[in-house]
């Protein structure tokens, strides 16, 4: 028998290969740096991630088309592309927003970096596996990092609880997710999700029990890092317990990541199953979005309101993801750009707002924010006016897209539940809006921001706000990648 | 058929000048050191003041024969959608672009003593309200009108929250929420008719005049399209049920904020109900009449009557607004062009009145830290200039022949009892009331004697109060005698709507008017003849 194994073509996975060295060497290097510097492990890795950002950038150009590699395993295309400079730019941000907070926290380790890099590689892998089981690959890969990251101020016990949760959960949920992928190929005899879908057309097995029992358990082993209901339980905990930069981070990148993996799945693997999926997807989009909202009303804690707000914007993604069309592929893409830009900054404020022995994570740790810190406060408003979807910020344009791609696939009253989600929304953000604006400062320490932490909330700032006003080179952007993604099936 | 979009005589644009310019004012502001507070007093009147200004060249350039939009100005804004950035004026808008600016002015002089602290985010909420407030009333495509709606509530909902009374935070909250959830339904529809178009014509637009003209929305469509618009705008107005919002953002905003919001605020439901509603759904705009009508019937009796159980002056304003606006409503449902015309000017009309009604407590407010009418009594021998001011504005705001007021009532129930005599039988008695409540507000206030010692104390008003309440009285005055001017900037643009609402109006109305002149002569010929014989 004759087995020629087909060389795969790496270069479509440079910047994974770029991921791992930059993170290894970044490991090798942490050596020679003495305890009280490892700040520069920390700009060496931005430096790092900024690069590969612009190799990635290159590499839409050759994308006209989704092109696989690695035997069908493994797709680069624009729908990849993107996330994969969404991930990038989260990680950057991160930085940015750890490298005085480490320091702050007494924990300024240089595996902290090389562990965020680690996961990013994951998330990357993620993003483009066009086979279950490298889509495996690339979740576990994040979420072990995660756990660990989640957990790193290993002295506080809030701290540990959380990762011990998140860690707890995942490995079960893990498991489900494999349990899916089993059975989806007991029922189709393969993994590669082209392969599933063909082997679903030819046989016709629209409706096959077994494989609505996988889609349940596929959705059940993304739904955890999305954070959709009811898998959403872990969310509060950790993000109050972990590092409030990595909060930010798990508050944005895993959550595309998987929301990515579920998409490329469900659209090229099981989309003969949309009428199944669709119903699960709006009920349980309703509910997410309900359950998150209705609970960050009762949130004191700012990192406990934001995990339950980060759980109804799940709910408002999952209109995109539901509504199956080009539009829906356009909204998520740009919600996300818009949602990393404008959740980073509001933990940005959070972690601005860190000072002595004060966390800076309750709601009322913002009071008199306008009359102490204006420029802080103003820009805090600009984060809560886009995240409550209110113009002329990206948030609103994003919102707009998921609002307008659920209504064009008929859910018209999903999205009048959206709709009423919204306002309920903005009571609660603009709770925060008010204790800065309208309520008047105690005497308390002065907070000592950090160069990064600066940089990273002008940055996510003004993009939230450019954005908003002249959203159409990142539309375009999302629109072509849209288009493109569903070029995969024809 | 070939869509005209408007032209520009200036050449140059001019309404973006006038939208942006305050806001400009607001950036340069957020630069200046807040303790300079005198110089951001007057530099953010100055920008007001010259946005005015600038507003009057279009009254001026205004070409009052054609209803085309006109100082447009349209490129794309965001390509991947479709969404035009699509600038322009017609006889509908103009008018009320002027009142913001006459408004916006008159406010920010107005808050000069009464603005006691953070003067610099105060003059700069003021600013980006405006600029705020002029992009709804000029943008002509659904998704620039919908961000400049939304963009308008934050500086509001600021103003309230901050420079507000005693229950500032519940009131500000309120206010946006409130309006945020009709707007949200707005939205909806709005995205709905966008992928209608682009079903009908395949082209993917928001553009205002290409929806109206290149599209017929079938009916039942256009049922729940206007509820939906219904809810964003009948908020806004406020119409009842949706009012309850109004007496206490009211009542808890600054003077200043009070002027906008009844001034301003409030014409935008109306405006948006002209502007889109009528022209886009004109089948279920007729279907709705009656619904409308009663909600304006019972807004404007249960305003009025609310108005005269009120302690309170600002509340007593509050609720005559929503009786007023009720009567705007109203007319405009009349659907003729008499009640169109009649529902535009008494728009201005009670932008101006009820504006200067709220700067009337304001000023009393400033002196005597109270608004409640029992409080007060007698003072017109202590303050001579102020009652005379506040006799001519409660006196405009009851439609007093020789007032503004009173031309606009007039012209807003002939229409109304043009379309239907029993709608017209009970808005009347809103203006009876109307009266009731204002000349017994003015007499247990001014007249009788001093009931508080005091209240001897009060100073009358300085020149910056005479400065910013004069001009309003003479809007008063102008428009009471001499309306003509108001009426022409408004009468070919709303002819044009009637026509599109009801189409063939106008051609009825000259049969109906033929007939009728036929029928008389042919009975004066008929007189002739019995007198030959």
């Amino acid at each position: 028998m004759n087995v020629s194994v087909p060389v795969p073509n790496l270069s479509l996975i440079g910047p994974e290969i770029l991921m791992l060295v930059l993170s290894c060497g970044l490991l090798m290097v942490d050596l020679f740096i003495p305890k009280d510097r490892k700040r520069i492990v920390g700009v060496l890795a931005l430096l790092g991630v900024v690069i590969i950002g612009l190799v990635t950038a290159t590499y839409w150009v050759g994308l006209s088309k989704p092109v696989t590699t690695f035997s069908g395993t493994f797709v680069m295309d624009r729908f990849a592309l993107m996330f994969k400079e969404v991930f990038l730019f989260c990680t950057a941000i991160t930085i940015l927003l750890s490298l005085k907070y480490l320091e702050m926290e007494g924990v300024s380790l240089g595996e902290y970096y090389a562990l965020m890099l680690f996961c990013t590689l994951g998330m990357m892998i993620m993003v483009s596996g066009a086979d279950l089981i490298v889509i495996y690959l690339g979740i576990e890969t994040m979420a072990l990092s995660v756990y660990v990251l989640a957990g790193f101020m290993r002295f506080n016990q809030k701290c540990n609880e959380a990762a011990l949760k998140y860690f707890l959960l995942g490995v079960f949920i893990s498991g489900i997710l494999l349990y899916g992928i089993a059975l989806t190929y007991a029922a189709t005899g393969s993994t590669q999700l082209a392969q599933v879908a063909s082997v679903v057309k030819a046989k016709g097995l629209g409706s096959n029990p077994l494989l609505v029992v996988a889609m349940f358990l596929l959705a059940a082993g993304f739904g955890l890092e999305i954070a959709m209901a009811p898998f959403h339980f872990w969310a509060p905990d950790v993000y109050e317990g972990a590092p409030t930069p990595i909060t930010a981070f798990i508050s944005v990148a895993p959550k595309a990541a998987a929301f990515a993996a579920l998409i490329r799945v469900f659209f090229y693997g099981i989309q003969l199953l949309m009428p199944h999926w669709q119903v699960l997807l709006w009920i349980i989009c309703a509910v997410t979005m309900t359950l998150g909202n209705v609970t960050a009303l009762l949130q004191e804690n700012m990192k406990r309101m934001l995990a339950y707000s980060s759980i109804a914007h799940a709910g408002y993604i999952l209109l995109g993801v539901l509504a199956a069309n080009q539009m829906g592929v356009q909204g998520v893409t740009f919600y996300f750009f818009a949602y990393a830009f404008m959740n980073m900054g509001a933990f940005g404020l959070v972690i601005y707002l860190k000072r002595g022995n004060i966390v800076g994570d309750r709601v009322d740790d913002f009071t008199g924010l306008a009359q102490t810190h204006p420029l802080a406060a103003v820009i805090m408003v600009i984060f809560l006016l886009s995240l409550a979807g209110i113009p002329p910020t990206a948030g609103f344009v994003g919102k707009f897209l998921l609002f307008a791609a659920a209504i064009k696939a008929g859910f018209y009253w999903l999205v009048v539940i959206a709709a009423l989600n919204s306002v309920i929304a903005l009571f609660y953000y603009f709770r925060v809006a008010k204790v800065m604006y309208m309520k008047n400062p105690e005497p308390l320490p002065q907070p000592v921001p950090g160069k990064g932490l600066v940089l990273a909330l002008a940055l996510v700032s003004v993009f939230t706000l450019v954005f908003g006003i002249f959203p159409q080179p990142l539309m375009a952007l999302a629109k072509n990648t849209a288009h493109t993604f569903f070029m995969f099936m024809s | 058929m070939e869509l005209n979009f408007g032209t520009n005589v200036f050449g140059f644009p001019i309404l973006s000048l006038v939208t942006y310019l305050p806001l400009a004012g607001a950036i340069f502001i957020l630069f200046v050191n807040k303790e300079k507070v005198k110089f951001i007093k007057y530099f953010a009147f100055a920008v007001a003041l010259v946005d005015f200004f600038i507003s009057i060249a279009l009254w001026l350039g205004f070409d009052r024969s054609t209803w085309h939009f006109q100082f447009v100005e349209r490129c794309s804004w965001i390509k991947a959608l479709g969404v035009e950035y699509y600038f322009g004026v017609d006889g509908i808008s103009l008018l009320l672009v002027l009142l913001t600016t006459f408004l916006t002015a008159i406010s920010v002089l107005s808050s000069f003593n009464y603005i006691k602290e953070r003067d610099k985010e105060y003059y700069i909420a003021m600013l980006v309200l405006e600029t705020g407030m002029l992009g709804v009333f000029v943008a002509l495509d659904m998704f620039l009108f919908y961000v400049f709606w939304e963009v308008m509530l934050v500086p509001m909902y600021f103003l309230i929250g901050v420079w507000g009374g005693p229950r500032k935070l519940y009131a500000a909250i309120k206010f946006f929420l409130y309006t945020l959830f009709g707007s949200l339904f707005m939205l909806i529809a709005i995205i709905s008719m966008y992928f209608l178009y682009h079903h009908i014509t395949g082209v993917w637009s928001f553009n205002f005049v290409k929806w109206t003209y290149n599209m017929h929305i079938p009916a039942g469509f256009q049922f729940w399209l206007f509820l939906a618009f219904f809810l964003g705008f009948a908020i806004k107005v406020p119409l009842f049920p949706f009012h309850t919002w109004l007496p206490d953002a009211h009542v808890e905003a600054p003077t200043a904020g009070s002027v906008i919001l009844a001034g301003v605020l409030l014409k935008m439901g109306t405006y948006g109900f002209i502007r889109f509603s009528l022209p886009l759904f004109p089948e279920a705009s007729k279907y709705f009449i009656p619904f409308v009508a009663i909600l304006s019937i019972i807004a404007i009796i249960y305003g009025a009557l609310c108005a005269l159980a009120q302690e309170d002056m600002k509340k007593l304003v509050a609720y005559s607004s929503v009786s007023h606006m009720g009567l705007v409503m109203l007319a405009m449902f009349a659907l003729n062009p008499m009640g169109l015309e009649g529902s535009l000017l008494q728009m201005i009309n009670h932008g101006v009145s009820t504006g200067a009604l709220f700067l009337i407590v304001g000023i009393v407010y400033e002196r005597a830290h109270t608004r409640l009418i029992k409080d007060f009594g007698g003072i017109s021998k202590v303050v001579p200039a102020f009652a005379a001011f506040f006799m001519i504005t409660m006196l405009s705001s009851i439609g007093l022949p020789g007032l503004n007021g009173f031309i606009g009532e007039f012209t807003c129930l002939a229409g109304v009892f043009k379309h239907n005599w029993v709608y017209a039988a009970f808005a009347v008695t809103g203006v009876i009331l109307g009266a009731g409540y204002m000349l017994w507000l003015y007499q247990r206030t001014m007249f009788g004697r001093i009931t508080h010692e005091k209240n001897l104390k009060l100073t009358d008003m300085n020149l910056r109060e005479w400065i910013y309440m004069t001009p309003l009285v003479i809007t008063f005055i102008w428009i009471g005698i001499y309306p003509k001017p108001f009426f022409n900037i408004m009468k070919v643009s709303v002819d044009h709507l009637v026509e599109r609402v009801n189409p063939g109006y106008f051609k009825q109305k000259a049969q109906h008017e033929a007939k009728l002149k036929e029928a008389l002569l042919k009975l004066s010929h008929g007189e002739k003849a019995q007198a030959l014989d």
